[in-house]
Formats: structure tokens, sequence, C-alpha cells
């Protein structure tokens, strides 16, 4: 790439001495702070803002009507229409992981049960949420649309304990999901 | 026994009502202040949630007094917080620096007026607690010895970022001090006074030092004014200059924007209070905050007029009487408290606006401009000063030289400052 | 032939015959191989790796999978009389066969052509793909083979992507129980009869193979047999695909995220070659390592499984130390210090050692040298012995027997009778006791142990004799330390460690260090073989890294490994490739 010399500006003396640019910019920030006081801030009026400035008055207003469909919030299992676990905890969002946020032990379903067929489910399922980054990659490398991130954007807890999602957490998050699962059925 | 101790209460008593319950409260006024200004300056909203937590006890609903309780809300949690020692510290003076930073801010407010007299019980008293005649010479003498806490917190600290704080705060103080001592011996000149009370009362009769609207003869809607106020307007010259330098030299003595280099954020991490966390860093933020305050103070009482009012109303004001209690020095104490405050809002709106210097800048501002500056401006406020008492050659000769050596010395600056240098490729 | 020709230049197949072997072109480079290499061998030798299911260089080669399939040329048979032509370095223009063959049971020949690319070749590979998966679940995520499934691999590299397949699939039976360590998913099964062929052929129970018919064909076992030989897991290795899964590994971990780390097993004088499986600081399963001077490619279950000791509850995690007849834990500076004034209130004479054949050659080393330092006599060792089988276990369960002989000298088990009634006679106060459980292996009763002053014992698992001992030491593993040992048929090799030690176990040759067996500033197990070379004269020249993966012979030994005299008479029956 070609090396552009660029010289320093030569300021005039007006310049130099600084003083005007000083008062335009006081002009500047008190326009803002009254603007602002008056409730005329930018985006006061489009955002659903509490109309002093952008910001919004949070518990009392909150986004949530407004989060973009691709909005990825806390990772969950989902289970079907029939409450059957999506999950045959193959590992892969364990391995995907950036923060390794998630830990799975896998368990075989037991022999007796009406699907016993799928062989595999988690025994224990658990995500970091202090960990989690959000990235959504457990949800792309899910290869049976058993884990998703939600809108729940809410992570709170009074421990360190209390931020570990277990499996049960993590379905009462999660919900149910409708669609075609081929593992239930016989196409696979 | 009881006239004999009268004093001492009396004394007891200023210190703590004019420390305790004036200027310490101005200290979370101005942070809770500085929120909230700087949040409308910036389109947001600021710290508008603490107020008194009524549902806590029951109640329907909390008051949230625009978050005005905020600041003590910080103060608690600072003073809850644990009080981390490192390890590798040199103790004592890790310890002591930051009383060493909050007390000279609290001393030197025993020599601001903080309004005329008040009448108590047949008592007259000054709202002064100590009247001394060299009131500006005490404040910078006693204000220096705050960057001792600074050097000795990036010193004992035993870590490189807050040394570098230190190393920096030092410098800049000893370079501004000179400023701001030179600034205004111009002012003093023109009062013949270093006693601040009797400033703020040559004020109250002759006009303030930036605005003189007013004098012995009557306000500027006289004919008896305009005829002797020639003087006072020629002096707005030196005065404004002394002003302008006074005020910026007071930035950089409170370690405020534009010139907070011993703590810049980007560069130094938090500056000289790296290592310290919970209450020992809010005695830091506090002796800041305390200064900003106390040269606002200063200020206000050199230029501005103190706690008069103005328009001769003070005279009145001072006279109102409830009850047999002279409560005029009160009126003038919320003056003085307003112009306070207006000053403080306009340190804020400095800080939010004006980009944080380079070091070297701030160098060359210090030295190279404003002590000159200064020291030329010694100059012509006593040919001011002087020029009635003078023949017109000697003025004139006077200000020619006067022009000689600020055009000698602009030029000089301009010959030894460094050439651009040349692009590196 | 022209008399020109041959005064001027020999021929390219005049040169390879000269040294037994045939010149093949392979992608259009032409190389030598030995006369009978197959194909599949020769390409792979090559770098070009043929894609195969069935094909296993230890068992005969049926060619069933078809998945070898590569394109064969061989020069055009000349009109009687006509001089074949040949270019300009003397190779015969290669005429192409229009059909691919299987490269697995096709071996060289002179002048032979193998394409193992091309439009035909990956046109076959695509198709024989797509056979193969008509009828195999796509349950990826939860088969256990998944991460080290060939049919996954090829898949991706040679498969078309997509199924045209649009009828149902063929059920078959799942989740089998066809032995008491195999579990039999039939659905997955792509019938390359790999297991059928290593049942019959290698562990000589042949108990599996297929019933039914095209797409029905289904592997079953015998009716009224299991599949319970001790080499049945060897099945679950070599299958391509998940159909044949171990119960003791079963849903356990994914593979990927397993570390391997090569070791040898210890539960017989074999030294079988070993890659432990590991995550985090957890064994997940052993697998045999490719050695064909010890254990070809297989490894008994019996030895396979037993592991799951290293994290059971039975582990020794701290050092204990008896006081009014109860074990209370302590520190190991505690308990060293303790052991080492009470053994220096003994006379030499009153001490008594006893090692482990478990032990690896620097353990042995030391504990020769602690012995030495103290005093006494050398260390003894307890013999164990038991039965062999036609294949890979040997009767010496020790696994270090060859090793103490060279370290120790003599026969290391001939001193246990003359200590246990020196024991009896209150003439020995002290016993060291490192690695071994004198009271269940040695048949040592409590009563011998009783008039002891002191006993100390070093083992990893708590047992009678820890029980008895006064101060009792935690050791580690073999998965869990470095070391050498020398196995039956004199072939040195490495232990490397897998896991840390549980809990605060230490190396055995840790231990002996800081008794005194060596210089304290002693802190690499490289170190102590150093020392040791230095003394026994097989280890001379050699360090821990020269050993290798694949052992080093020191000794000669007549020990004959049965499983591999086998092996090469079928090789040299040229019933597989070995």
């Amino acid at each position: 790439m070609a090396i552009i010399k660029v010289q320093r500006p030569k300021l005039k003396f007006g310049e130099k001495i600084y003083l005007g640019a000083l008062i335009r910019g006081f002009f500047l920030t008190m326009r803002h702070a009254v603007r602002t006081i008056l409730g005329k801030s930018v985006g006061a009026g489009t955002l659903k803002s509490s109309g002093t400035g952008v910001t919004m008055q949070f518990p009392e207003q909150t986004w949530d009507d407004q989060l973009p469909e691709y909005y990825r919030g806390a990772p969950a299992l989902v289970t079907d229409e029939e409450d059957r676990e999506r999950c045959v905890s193959c590992q892969l969002c364990e391995f995907i992981c950036p923060p390794k946020a998630i830990k799975i032990i896998p368990g075989e379903i037991p022999t007796d049960d009406k699907w016993a067929k799928v062989e595999k489910r988690p025994k224990e399922f658990e995500i970091d949420m202090i960990r989690c980054i959000y990235c959504g990659m457990c949800e792309e490398v899910c290869p049976e649309q058993a884990i998703y991130l939600r809108k729940d954007y809410l992570i709170t807890g009074y421990s360190r304990e209390d931020m570990v999602h277990d499996k049960k957490k993590l379905y009462e998050i999660g919900g149910k999901r409708v669609g075609l699962v081929n593992k239930w059925n016989e196409l696979k | 026994m009881i006239e004999f101790l009268t004093p001492f209460i009396i004394i007891l008593i200023k210190v703590i009502f004019l420390t305790f319950l004036v200027l310490l409260p101005l200290v979370p006024v101005s942070v809770y202040f500085e929120r909230r200004f700087s949040a409308v300056i910036q389109d947001r909203v600021g710290p508008n949630r603490v107020g008194l937590p009524l549902t806590l006890f029951g109640f329907k609903k909390d008051f949230h007094l625009f978050g005005l309780v905020q600041p003590m809300a910080d103060g608690i949690k600072l003073l809850l917080k644990e009080d981390f020692t490192p390890s590798h510290v040199n103790k004592a003076f890790y310890w002591l620096a930051p009383a060493l930073t909050v007390v000279p801010a609290l001393i030197t407010v025993c020599v601001v007026p903080f309004g005329s007299d008040i009448t108590l019980f047949g008592h007259t008293e000054s709202l002064v607690i100590a009247d001394i005649n060299l009131g500006p010479l005490f404040v910078f003498a006693v204000a220096s010895l705050t960057v001792y806490g600074i050097t000795l917190a990036g010193w004992s600290s035993n870590s490189k970022y807050p040394l570098v704080g230190g190393v920096r705060s030092t410098a800049q103080m000893i370079s501004y001090e000179i400023a701001l001592g030179l600034s205004i011996i111009p002012v003093l000149t023109y009062f013949g006074e270093l006693n601040l009370t009797r400033i703020v009362e040559h004020q109250v009769d002759n006009g303030w030092l930036l605005l003189p609207l007013w004098n012995a003869y009557g306000s500027v809607f006289s004919a008896a004014y305009w005829e002797h106020s020639g003087e006072q307007w020629l002096f707005m010259i030196p005065a404004l200059i002394a002003f302008i330098i006074f005020t910026v030299s007071i930035f950089a003595e409170t370690n405020r924007m534009p010139f907070d280099l011993p703590e810049c954020e980007t560069e130094l991490v938090g500056g000289y209070h790296t290592e310290y966390s919970s209450m020992k860093f809010a005695l830091f933020f506090m002796g800041e905050y305390a200064a900003m305050v106390i040269g606002s103070a200063l200020i206000v009482t050199l230029f501005l007029g103190g706690w008069s009012l103005g328009f001769g109303l003070d005279k009145h004001i001072a006279a109102l009487e409830v009850a047999g209690f002279g409560i005029g020095g009160l009126i003038h104490m919320m003056v003085f408290g307003g112009k306070l405050l207006a000053f403080i809002l306009f340190f804020i709106l400095v800080r939010w606006t004006v980009p944080r210097f380079r070091y070297d800048q701030l160098m060359k501002l210090g030295w190279v401009v404003f002590f000159e500056a200064a020291l030329i401006n010694v100059f012509i406020a006593a040919l001011i000063i002087a020029a009635p008492q003078l023949g017109a050659l000697i003025i004139t000769i006077g200000a020619i030289v006067l022009i000689a050596v600020t055009a000698a010395i602009i030029w000089v600056a301009k010959v030894s400052e460094d050439k651009t240098p040349a692009l590196r490729a | 032939m022209s008399d020109s020709h041959s005064a001027t230049a020999k021929k390219p197949r005049d040169l390879a015959a000269e040294k037994g072997l045939v010149n093949v072109q392979i992608d259009g480079e032409w190389h030598q191989f030995p006369k009978g290499t197959r194909m599949i061998e020769a390409c792979r030798q090559v770098g070009q790796e043929v894609p195969h299911y069935c094909y296993h260089p230890k068992l005969s080669s049926p060619g069933n999978c078809r998945m070898c399939l590569v394109q064969m040329g061989m020069p055009p048979r000349p009109t009687p009389g006509v001089e074949p032509d040949v270019d300009e370095e003397g190779y015969q223009p290669i005429g192409w066969m229009p059909r691919p063959v299987i490269a697995c049971a096709n071996t060289v020949s002179e002048n032979m052509g193998i394409k193992t690319r091309g439009e035909l070749v990956e046109k076959c590979r695509e198709g024989v793909m797509e056979f193969l998966l008509i009828n195999h679940p796509l349950d990826c995520p939860i088969c256990d083979q998944a991460g080290e499934c060939r049919l996954q691999e090829h898949s991706v590299e040679h498969g078309r992507g997509e199924s045209r397949f649009v009828d149902m699939k063929v059920k078959k039976p799942k989740n089998v129980d066809i032995g008491p360590r195999i579990r039999l998913d039939d659905e997955r099964c792509i019938m390359c009869s790999r297991c059928i062929r290593f049942m019959d052929e290698v562990a000589d129970d042949p108990v599996l193979g297929f019933t039914q018919r095209g797409t029905h064909t289904t592997l079953t076992v015998h009716p009224g047999r299991l599949l319970d030989s001790n080499y049945s897991l060897n099945t679950a290795d070599i299958c391509p695909v998940g159909a044949l899964t171990s119960n003791d590994f079963r849903f356990q971990m994914r593979v990927w995220f397993l570390k391997e780390t090569p070791s040898i097993d210890v539960n017989c004088g074999t030294g079988t070659n070993i890659t432990i499986w590991t995550r985090g600081n957890q064994i997940h399963r052993i697998t045999p390592r490719h050695n064909d001077e010890v254990n070809s490619t297989w490894m008994p279950d019996s030895h396979r499984l037993n592991f799951h000791y290293i994290d059971a509850e039975t582990r020794l995690t701290e050092p204990l130390i008896k006081e009014g007849g109860q074990h209370r834990p302590a520190s190991w500076q505690e308990s060293l210090e303790l052991l080492t004034s009470k053994l220096e209130q003994m006379e030499a004479g009153q001490i008594a050692i006893i090692a482990s054949g478990r032990m690896c050659n620097e353990e042995l080393f030391l504990s020769q040298q602690l012995a030495d330092k103290l005093g006494c006599e050398a260390p003894t060792l307890v013999a164990r012995e038991g039965e062999a089988d036609k294949l890979l276990i040997a009767a010496d369960r020790n696994p270090n027997t060859t090793g103490a002989k060279l370290v120790l000298g003599g026969d290391p088990y001939a001193g246990l009778d003359s200590l246990r009634s020196k024991i009896k006679d209150g003439a020995i106060k002290a016993l060291l006791v490192f690695g071994e459980d004198i009271i269940s292996d040695a048949g040592f009763a409590d009563t011998d142990l009783a008039g002891l002053e002191l006993l100390v014992q070093a083992h990893h698992s708590t047992n009678p004799t820890a029980l008895a001992a006064d101060i009792v030491l935690p050791t580690a593993t073999f998965a869990e330390k470095r070391g050498s040992m020398v196995n039956l048929s004199g072939r040195l090799q490495r232990l490397n460690r897998a896991i840390e030690p549980q809990g605060h176990a230490r190396d055995d040759w840790e231990i002996l260090r800081d008794l005194g067996a060596i210089d304290k500033d002693t802190h690499l197990i490289e170190d102590v073989f150093n020392a040791m070379a230095a003394k026994v004269s097989e280890f001379s020249d050699l360090t821990l890294s020269k050993i290798g993966h694949q052992g080093l012979i020191v000794t000669e030994t007549n020990h004959k490994i049965l499983l591999l005299e086998k092996e090469r008479a079928a090789k040299a029956a040229g019933k597989i490739v070995g």
C-alpha cells in the first residue's frame, strides 16, 4: 500500500489560542445538556426510552417486545411436543463451547423405557452461566435441535452455584419446541 | 470561667459548622452534580434512583428524590468495602497518604469568608473560622501540601503506574503553583489587602473585580458612577488575564480534567490511587472534590465578590434581623453557596467538554505561556494602578517597554519552539 | 530380444528383479515393491491410503466390502514374436482395465499400473458408500463410534453427501446382548466380517457369523453361545463402525475429548503395548497399541478392563500413621520424618525390604540402593503366577520379572521364604513393603507380622497389609507414573504418565528418594534411569527417551509369545499381510 504522508495542519493564531474552540465546545455540551433536560435528546422520541436521554429506565421499562428475532439470550434445552428430551448427549456443544461453559455427563436410557431405542440421553447437563458468552455455537452445532438460545437475559443469582443451570432449569427455560425429530421415528 | 471558654467554643462551633456541615456536604453534592450533569451532557439520565426506600418499610412507593441520596449510598458502599492493603506496599506511608490529601483541603477552608457577620444573642460573629491577614498565601501554602499525599501514595504503592502518576502530579503541581501565585499578585495589588474578608468587603463597596457595575458613588445607572469608574474598567484587562490564569491553574492544581494526567485512566489505570480501595480510595476522591470546592471558593472570593450580592444591596441584607437575630450572614452564605455551586458546575462542564492535554502540552502551557503571561500581567496591573500618580510620559514609556518586553518574550518562545519534526515514513 | 538394447542399458524390470522387486506405477509414479505385496499395502507405502473396511493386515482378506476398488492396468500381451513397446525409461505402456479391482486381495506384479484416483475410482467409492449407507442409521450423535468411525470419515471424503434412497430402511436388532463385555447394534453393521474373522483366526473361538442374505444379512452369535472370549473386546476395536461397542466404555465419553498416552500393560509379563485414553484426570478406556514384537494389535479383556481401581474408593490418597491401633492422615513430611527416625533406631540386620515385580526398573534400582544404604539385604520380590493362555497372557503375572533380574541380579523371588522365617523368628524388626500386599499375595499371616516393630506399606490401594502397617504411604498406579520395564522376551519398554496421581499419592521412586536411596536433588526419573544405566550393563548407553514407543531388546530370553508365533505362521502361509 502506498504511504501517504499527512502533514500536520498549520494552525492559525486564533486556533492556536484555543479559546474559540473551547467556547464552541461549551456551547455544544450545554446544548446537549439543555436538550436532554427538555426531553429532546437524540432518539428520545423514537426509542422507547424514558424520554430523558436515550436511557431506558430498566426494571420498569424493558426491551422485551423489541428483541430482534436473532437475539441470543440464555442457552436452554428443549423438549419436543411429547415432552421427550431431544438431547442425546452427543457432547458436540460441550466440544464447541468456546468458554467451556457446558458440562455433560452422558447416560443410557434404561431398556424398559418407552424410548429406549434412542439409547442415550444426558444424565447431567450443566451450563455455567458465569462462563457462557452467548455466542450461540451450541445451538449451531446441535445435530438434534435440542439446545436453543432463548430470549432470557436476566440471568442472576446470589452465588456461583446459582449461576450454574442444571438440566431441570435448562428444560424449564427451554420449554417445548415442535417439529420433526428423526430419532423418534423410523426414518433416519 | 464561661467567659474564658466562650471564644474557644465559638471557634469550635464555627469549625464544625463550616467544615463539616458546609464544606464536606458540598463534596457529595458536587459528586452528584458531576454525575447528573455529565449524564445530561451525554444524553443520558444519570443516577436518579436512590432516594428514600420506603417500600422497605412497608410503604407503597419509594421516593426517588432525583437520586439525591446516591452520594450517600456511594459513601456507605465505599465505607463497607473491603479495605485491602496489598502486601508489597510501604504500609506506613501507604496509610498516611490518603489523609495527607484530605486534611490540607479541609484546613484551607478556615480562611474562606462564607458570609457577612451574623448576630446571635448579642454576639456578632464573622462567618470565617480564622480571619487572618494572609488568606490567599495561607491557602497556597496549605493546599500545596496535598502534593505530598499524592506523591507518597504513588511511591509507597510500590507499583509502576501509581509511581508515574505520583511523579506526574508532583511536576504538575510545582509547575502550576508558580503561575497560581503570580497570577493573583495584580489582584492583591489592586485590593492592597491579603485579608479575604476585607477583600470581599471592598468588592461589596466597589463592585466585583470582574463585574465593576457599581462603586461607592452609585451603580451603572447613575452618572456619578461613570465619572469615577474609569480605573475600574481599565483594570478589567489584567483582572481578566489573572482570572483565566488563576482558574486554569486551579484546574491543574486540583488534578481536574483537562489536566488529570496523574490519574489518567488510559495510560495509568488509576494513577496514584491504583492500589487503593475502599475508604482510603474515597479519601483521595474526597480530597480531590474538596480541593475543587476550595478552589472555586477562592476564585469566587477573589474575582466574583465572595458572598456579596452586589448593587449596594449587601448593606440592607446585613442589617436584616429576625427576632433580634442578625440573619444577614446566613443569606450571604446562601449567596456564596449559589456562586460556589455555579462555579462547580462550570468545573464539571469543562471536564466533560475539554479533552485531556498531553503531558508536554501541559508543561508547555504552565511554563511557557502562563508563567510569562502572569509575569507581564503583574507589570500591566502595576502600570494601571500607578497611573494616577505618574506623568503621561512615564506611562507612555512604561507601556512601550512593556509591549517591547512582551513582544520579545513571544519571539523567544516562538524561536525556541521545536520545529515540527519531519514525519517518519 | 535385441542385443543392442541389452548391451547399452538394463531394463527397469531387470534392475528390480535383481533385488527381488517389481516395478509398479501408482498414480503415474513408478515405485518398486517386493513381489507378493498387496496393492493396498503398496499404495499405503507411497502415501496413498486406499479406503477400506473389511481389510485388516492381521486378518485374512475376503474382499467383501468393495471399498478399496482401484483401477488397475497391465502391459498388453504382445503378439508372439513382436518386441513389446517400451518408452524411453524402459517401461511398457499400461493397458488400463475397464473394470476396477479390489486392492486388498490382489498383489502387485511387474509393470503393473494402479490408479487410486480418477473418475472411475471415485465413482466406485461413491457408489459403494451409498450402498453402505442405505440401511445405516444416521444416529451419529448417539453412536459411540462417532469421531473414530471409518464410515463417517469415508462418507466425508468419498461419499456423495445426500441419499437418494426413499424407501424404509431395513430394521434389524439393536442393543443386542451378545456377550458379557460387548454389545451389538445390527443396524449399524456394514458386514465387513472383521469381527467374525478375528474370532475365528486369532481368538480361535468362532462364535460370530452372518445369517440371512442380501439386505437382511445380520451379524449374530452362534445359538446357545456367547461372545465371551477373553479377547472379545478386540472386536470392538476393529469394528469400523459402531456395531460392536464395549459395555465398559459405552456412552461414557466422546472420543474427541480423550487424550491418548502410549504406555504398557502391567498385568502380566508380556508387557502388552497400550494406549491410555484420558480426559481430565480420569481414564476412560485402554486399547491395545500396535507392536509386532509384543502383542501385534490385540490385548486380552481382563487386562484391558483392569484400570477401574485407579479412581476407586479403595485408593489411598494420603499418608497414614497408625496411632493406638487407628490410622490417622498425616502429611508426607511428617510420615517420612517419622519413618526415617524409626529406621535410624534399627540395626542394619533388623531391616528388610520387600519390593514388587510390578515396580519399574528405576524403582527396583532405588529400593536396592536404599537396602545398601540401610545395610540390609537386597530387596525380595513376591512371585505372582497365573495360568497362561495360548495367546498373550503369560504365566508370570509380574510385568517386570526380567527387569528385576537385571537390576537386582539373581533370582529376585528366592529370598522370600528365608525372610518369612526371619520375621517369624523376630530377627527382622522393621519391614518395608513396596507395592505388594504380602498378606493376600505372599501368604503372610497377621500373626507373622505381629512381631514386627515397624511395618511400612507403600501401595496405591488399601489392603490387609496396609491395615496392619504402622505407616502407609500412598503410591501411584501404572497410569500415573513414568518408568521402564523389561518384558518376558527381554524387551525394555516405557510406561508413560497419562494422569496425575490421585490425591496426595506419590511415585514410589520419589518416596525411595526421600528415604535416601538417591540424592535428594533428583527430580527427574530420567536421572534415576541414568544412575541405573551406569550400574546395570544391559541399560548402558540408554536413556528413557531412547527406548521409544516400541521398546528395545536388552537381553535374550527364550520366551515365546504364542500369539506372535501363530501370526508369523499365518503370514508365512500368505494368509495374512502381517
